[in-house]
């Protein structure tokens, strides 16, 4: 099997903003779209995935070290920066990987443009109101709590965030106002995305944590419903953040996926 | 010397033991606490005050706003100010003050506020706060847009009030196609704007850029020197000169019969477990965009319990002994009102009377003392160290209406 190489660092220019990104591996392009609170850099999922494909994981304007933009408003905004990066990196298609909140980002990215996307795969997806339930409310928690809801173990949050740094205590500080700052309200979803969804035929995988307490499951049977070619797959013992909680049997769903023909 | 009253107007019949057994008493403690029979009474109590206020020779009430805590039940200032407009003939009405950003439409308080000022004849003084984080979540508005809606608002507001209509505002945050409002403030060119406030370094400038009074919240001595500091730099920089008709003070003062009687109904003012606002988050009262980026890291830390709250929590003794909290008979407490007036010079003083569970009876008995024995003597000490209130002082209502400026006001940043 390929070794997952190291990780470059570049920074894009797409349309008068810098977007920062981290890419490693050969083969298929494969954009990852992060979570509301940022990502860390290295992840075992990531060097999972970058041993057989293309990897590509930008920061969203405003997080991590992608300068923000003062006028976004909605996460389609962020969606069209990273459709104009695909653009800036000359890539005619590639597969989405949506984590959480990047979910969304993934989801209207593949609605707006969905002969680009060669695979669409959704994790803990944000963007359609919970038929049951709501998507937790970051805004009433601490900058910790709201990190551990995304764990089924808190000692996976540990293994990641250990005693967290104050660096860290500010990046999610950024990046919760970052999301007030376009996905105030409605509150993480659109009410538009479930009637978008019909057009983009490329195969969709949707995973979902059994312990995810940001996004209740109800919501990935409504992208299953809205997806003309979904299919659903529950990890057990996972919680939101499926990618740092079980990175192993999510990239062994997730890299096939994108492989097969 | 412009005197005023103040009540938060507590929700003093609440659940205490539900609240510490939940383990906060702001935004989502069950509101299966307030009993309305109880709001009731009290509010009736208020009103009761508030014409005594009046009746005593109170120069002006003072409101404000709050949402989804027992410490306080106004829950929107303008329902008061309106009452207080019909029922009081004298008092200037001081609104401290509409949390401006809380408005999707901010043309209806302008409305409102208009209706007030006519029905009042002319004694709105309409102060406009940012509002609390706590606020902001309580009414859905967005905080990482907090001070930039607070401007647009004040803006659109005045615009209201002063261009005839009917004009269009195609702002960042409010668009409205037709704004005509057939209720004009009845004072021109429009109500007195004070703006109260803690320690933030931007309310301070901007206010001072506006020529507002800024109206200091129960600061420390120190604190309080500190803002007018500031205040006054940054009116040099604007071509004027800021005086005491520029600047107020909220202090917290209780007077009775009996000194020991004054001191027991005075602990009340940290009936909240100490935190005036309730026992809350940290991530409430500051969600994320709603402070200074200047102050993110040391907020962080606080808010997941890593160090001390920044305000510091002084005990009752220690605001006692700082002056922060005056207690006693008239007579006791009139020098330490004195050495506020000669430290901090204010035009504007406005009196927080009382808090949680006094009684209705003490309460007024604190009102006729202020208002009988020791407003006077105040008013007599503010004439000898010339502190003129802005009325006195025939102040500009706004940094637009000066008639003094030295030399071309500098644009704000």
């Amino acid at each position: 099997m390929a070794m997952a190489g190291a990780w470059a660092e570049h920074t894009v220019d797409v349309s008068g903003a810098k977007i920062f990104l981290r890419r490693a591996g050969k083969g298929t392009p494969v954009i990852v779209l992060h979570h509301d609170i940022g990502t860390l850099d290295k992840l075992a999922f990531y060097d999972e995935l970058a041993k057989s494909h293309d990897v590509i994981i930008p920061d969203y304007p405003g997080w991590g070290r992608s300068p923000r933009l003062e006028w976004m408003r909605h996460p389609r905004d962020v969606a069209v920066f990273m459709q104009g990066l695909k653009a800036e990196l000359g890539l005619a298609q590639a597969a989405l990987v949506g984590l959480g909140f990047g979910g969304w980002i993934a989801a209207e990215m593949a609605a707006m443009a969905p002969r680009e996307v060669s695979k669409l795969v959704l994790v803990g997806a944000f963007g359609m109101k919970p038929a049951e339930g709501d998507i937790l409310d970051q805004a009433i928690i601490s900058y910790i709590d709201y990190p551990h809801a995304f764990f089924h173990d808190r000692k996976a949050f540990e293994a990641h965030y250990g005693n967290v740094s104050v660096d860290q205590l500010e990046a999610w500080d950024i990046a919760r106002e970052m999301s007030f700052r376009i996905a105030w309200k409605p509150y993480m979803y659109s009410q538009q995305l479930p009637h978008l969804l019909g057009a983009v035929k490329a195969p969709a995988l949707i995973v979902w944590g059994d312990d995810d307490r940001v996004v209740p499951v109800s919501a990935a049977h409504r992208f299953k419903t809205a997806l003309p070619n979904g299919r659903l797959e529950i990890v057990k013992g996972a919680g939101h953040a499926v990618e740092m909680e079980k990175p192993v049997e999510l990239a062994r769903l997730v890299s096939p996926f994108i492989a097969a023909k | 010397m412009h005197l005023m009253y103040f009540t938060e107007q507590p929700m003093s019949a609440y659940d205490e033991k539900a609240g510490l057994d939940y383990g906060a008493t702001a935004l989502t403690f069950s509101n299966k606490h307030f009993d309305p029979k109880e709001g009731s009474r009290l509010y009736n109590e208020y009103i009761e005050q508030y014409l005594l206020v009046e009746e005593v020779g109170i120069d002006g009430i003072m409101l404000n706003e709050h949402h989804n805590a027992p410490f306080c039940m106004q829950a929107k200032t303008n329902v008061f100010a309106s009452i207080l407009a019909a029922i009081t003939k004298k008092v200037k009405i001081v609104i401290l003050g509409n949390p401006l950003p809380l408005a999707e439409n901010p043309i209806r308080l302008a409305e409102e506020l208009a209706m007030i000022d006519m029905i009042s004849k002319g004694r709105l003084v309409s102060g406009f706060v940012r509002g609390g984080g706590q606020e902001q979540l309580s009414a859905g508005v967005n905080p990482a847009f907090n001070r930039e809606r607070f401007i647009e608002a004040h803006d659109l507001v005045v615009k209201a009030w002063t261009q005839p209509g009917p004009f269009r505002w195609e702002g960042t945050h409010y668009q409205h196609r037709v704004v005509n409002p057939w209720a004009v403030p009845l004072q021109k060119p429009y109500p007195r704007v004070w703006i109260p406030g803690v320690i933030s370094k931007e309310t301070i400038i901007w206010s001072a850029q506006q020529r507002y009074p800024y109206i200091a919240l129960n600061t420390s001595i120190e604190q309080t020197k500190k803002i007018w500091e500031l205040y006054d730099a940054t009116a040099a920089d604007c071509g004027y000169t800021s005086g005491p008709e520029n600047r107020g003070y909220l202090a917290r003062i209780h007077v009775a019969e009996t000194e020991e009687k004054a001191i027991e109904n005075a602990r009340q003012f940290t009936w909240m477990q100490g935190e005036f606002t309730g026992l809350a988050h940290p991530v409430w009262a500051n969600p994320a965009g709603y402070f200074s980026p200047s102050g993110r890291r040391d907020f962080v830390q606080f808010a997941v319990g890593r160090s001390q709250n920044p305000r510091g929590d002084m005990s009752f003794e220690q605001q006692m002994a700082s002056g922060m909290i005056m207690a006693g008979t008239p007579k006791t407490v009139l020098p330490r009102i004195r050495h506020l007036l000669e430290e901090t010079r204010p035009g504007i003083l406005s009196v927080w009377a009382q808090d949680g569970k006094v009684s209705h009876e003490d309460s007024k008995t604190c009102i006729r003392l202020l208002g009988e024995e020791v407003f006077p003597q105040v008013r007599e000490w503010a004439k000898e160290l010339d502190l003129k209130s802005p009325f006195e002082a025939d102040a500009p209502v706004s940094i637009k209406y000066s008639k003094d400026l030295k030399k071309k006001a500098v644009a704000a940043e």
